[in-house]
């Protein structure tokens, strides 16, 4: 009897669960098929060509300067943006964590900004960081020239070479709250024997962190890194706010929609969204693993 | 009995996801009927849309707002007083210039599901990519019947054909290569107005040094479109077409010059330009705050919008160098291969040509009409000088607003101009244009 309704349990449950399975293999994993495959085509234009070429996408993309851009782009966003949001978010936890009043209060505060979504920051943004001189100074550059802070005005997202920076302060800003979140929880997850044993032990606060909560944090850091890395490799409305659609500030998924969609490359778009794809996937799937493989073993 | 309701419920749980995750599938069928639809028009389109006598034409376009949206509502006005008995279902999809809407239009036509008739800009950007798609048909029995082979400029027709065959009707017309300037800050500083590129030069050279902005410029596709103006002002007007038709070389010394004269050009703007809207850009000269700005005609309407005068707050002349030459572009209306009903699609592009319709849609929209018949009492006295150029000057197509280029020669005209603008490489970007051309353009 028993057996009978594990196998009635069994039956049920795979009946229950293969429509999502299905609808994630075609519409997941049949369009990555479909990308892969028009990313090796000819097709240029508006109607479909899936005349083989071979890796002659990917391979054309090596040798483009945008591209080149692109990924310098990428690498400079994802550096101010991941490290910067983790020493902020960090810092945000630790003081929230030394009990001072009203910690609710700054906690909501802090997190707000993660409920916006990146349209909404970056036409903040956009304003606050006008890059405009003389008699149409504003934002935060005139903010600076109230203060007297003159030495601090700069032309934000429009410096040569180092403008992607200016926007992952933005980036910075929406998620900072977010990673203090995660480091919050992570801090009072941490048995408060710990800290008074080094106490006795005489160590001093700063020793408590380097070899203490640090240390014991590092799962936390790495779901960080890895949350906010996969983020800032696919990283567009943010930009597209701030900036518009324009090349200093280029990254490959804005490349990927206006070479598909303004000048209907579409095999060369398809090449960019999948090397987008396997670039999130290096990051992401040896983490899954590592998460699975720590859980099963517990 | 408990568990018999939850093996019910269950059943129905998944019949229901199931139908959901079906259902995009489920409407396909409906696609193909619609394709196939001109066999037989109105007969199988009834059914989809009732609508009183089955007689509708959908018209896709991105005039959703401003003098657009109104010039269009004014243009239906026309529409259904010739054509009651045809129901207009305005298919209008917001976005700047047009790029949410031609990417859902992308989508549908790949679908086979045309509208019947839709908006793009006229030119190149048209035939490079419906043409060449089979998606438009060719309309010059329409142009006969209608008489409109006289009332267009003649050195306009071949800009909006392909091999002989004309694609789409011109409802408006804009000119792209307008110097804008601010009359006081060149009569302070004794500058008449420039008519070649080395009078711009000296000019905006003068005014430099006299701690005067020369030069306003907005985000890249403004950069794009001075780019167009300076190669017409460098090159001539025969030379220019030359550039698209595969008769001037790319990699000529005379491209070379329009190039440098460019890099000079970039010289004399706003160091913020990356950061400005084209309205920023053009009100910074009506503002006093620079004293030149290459922009559209559109420009116009924008100072009028900010209450400014013609000729005493900002004057206007075109681009140096290209005098007697108007560089246009126009917003245009196809018919689609397989419209769902392409007699109501004639009548519509009947009426988006008439002397009526465009009487109705440009006043309202700040454009010229494509015709050269419109009555000049409608329009203000900028619009009134374009009619007259319109009417007398030789016709050249615009690049940054679709009538020279494909999208494709575009796009990677766009991503050499932006590399350029990054690292100020001329010789690099003229090779990177030789390779454009190759590409996607004529050129072999």
């Amino acid at each position: 009897m028993s057996k009978l309704l594990k196998d009635k349990d069994r039956f049920l449950s795979i009946v229950l669960i293969t429509p999502s399975i299905l609808a994630v293999l075609i519409f997941i994993y049949g369009f990555i098929g479909w990308s892969v495959r028009v990313s090796l085509s000819k097709w240029k234009g508006l109607n479909p060509d899936y005349s083989w070429n071979g890796l002659a996408n990917y391979i054309n993309l090596f040798y483009d300067p945008r591209f080149a851009v692109d990924v310098r782009n990428t690498v400079i966003f994802t550096g101010v943006f991941v490290i910067g949001t983790v020493l902020l978010g960090f810092f945000l936890a630790v003081m929230l964590d030394q009990g001072l009043k009203g910690e609710g209060f700054f906690r909501s505060l802090f997190l707000f900004p993660m409920a916006i979504s990146y349209i909404v920051t970056g036409v903040v943004w956009r304003w606050l960081m006008n890059p405009a001189t003389g008699s149409r100074t504003s934002g935060l550059n005139l903010l600076f020239s109230y203060l007297h802070l003159d030495f601090l005005q700069n032309a934000w997202h429009t410096t040569p070479k180092w403008g992607m920076a200016a926007i992952a302060l933005a980036a910075i800003w929406q998620m900072s709250g977010y990673t203090m979140a995660l480091y919050l929880a992570g801090l009072r997850a941490i048995p408060i024997e710990l800290r008074e044993a080094a106490q006795i032990d005489g160590a001093n606060e700063f020793q408590i962190y380097r070899h203490i909560m640090i240390p014991l944090l590092a799962p936390v850091t790495l779901s960080a890194l890895i949350i906010l890395g996969h983020m800032s490799l696919k990283v567009f409305d943010l930009i597209v706010a701030v900036a518009g659609k324009q090349l200093p500030l280029d990254v490959p998924a804005i490349y990927m929609w206006q070479t598909t969609f303004d000048g209907l490359f579409y095999g060369r778009g398809a090449a960019i969204s999948i090397l987008l794809l396997i670039s999130v996937a290096v990051l992401i799937i040896p983490y899954i693993w590592y998460t699975l493989h720590t859980e099963t073993e517990q | 009995m408990k568990k018999l309701s939850w093996i019910l419920f269950s059943l129905l749980a998944i019949v229901a996801i199931a139908l959901t995750a079906c259902g995009p599938k489920a409407e396909e069928p409906a696609q193909p009927a619609a394709t196939e639809a001109p066999a037989q028009p109105a007969a199988t389109e009834a059914p989809a849309q009732p609508a009183a006598g089955g007689k509708q034409v959908e018209v896709f376009s991105w005039w959703t707002g401003g003098g657009e949206a109104a010039g269009l509502e004014a243009m239906i006005k026309v529409f259904k007083a010739k054509y009651p008995d045809i129901e207009f279902i305005n298919a209008a999809v917001a976005g700047g210039a047009g790029t949410n809407a031609r990417a859902v239009l992308a989508s549908r036509l790949q679908a086979g599901d045309p509208p019947d008739s839709w908006q793009g800009h006229a030119g190149q950007e048209l035939i490079g990519t419906y043409v060449a798609g089979n998606q438009i048909q060719p309309l010059n029995d329409l142009y006969e019947s209608e008489g409109w082979l006289e009332v267009m400029p003649e050195t306009l027709i071949p800009l909006i054909s392909d091999n002989g065959n004309i694609y789409s009707v011109p409802v408006n017309i804009h000119r792209a290569n307008v110097l804008w300037y601010n009359p006081k800050i060149l009569a302070d500083n004794n500058i008449a107005v420039p008519t070649t590129i080395d009078e711009w030069l000296a000019a905006m050279e003068t005014l430099k040094g006299a701690g005067v902005q020369p030069l306003a410029l907005g985000e890249q596709w403004t950069k794009m479109h001075l780019l167009e103006t300076v190669l017409l002002g460098t090159l001539g007007p025969d030379a220019y077409n030359g550039l698209w038709t595969g008769t001037t070389d790319w990699g000529s010394p005379e491209v070379k010059v329009a190039l440098d004269n460019y890099a000079k050009i970039l010289t004399y703007a706003n160091s913020d330009s990356a950061s400005l809207s084209w309205q920023d850009a053009a009100q910074l000269v009506v503002n006093g705050d620079a004293a030149f700005n290459v922009m559209g005609d559109w420009a116009e309407g924008y100072f009028r919008e900010l209450g400014k005068t013609p000729e005493t707050d900002y004057g206007w002349a075109p681009v140096p160098g290209s005098v007697g030459v108007f560089q246009f572009l126009s917003d245009s209306f196809v018919l689609a291969v397989g419209a769902p009903d392409p007699e109501a699609a004639v009548a519509w592009l009947k009426i988006a040509g008439s002397k009526e319709g465009q009487e109705a849609f440009n006043p309202v929209k700040g454009s010229i009409c494509a015709r050269t018949d419109c009555d000049k009492a409608l329009f203000g006295v900028y619009l009134q000088s374009a009619m007259d150029d319109w009417a007398s000057n030789i016709v050249v197509g615009s690049l940054t607003h679709g009538v020279v280029a494909n999208d494709s020669w575009k796009s990677e005209i766009d991503t050499a101009l932006g590399l350029f603008i990054q690292n100020g490489d001329v010789d690099a970007f003229q090779s990177a244009l030789v390779a454009a051309c190759k590409a996607s353009g004529p050129c072999k």
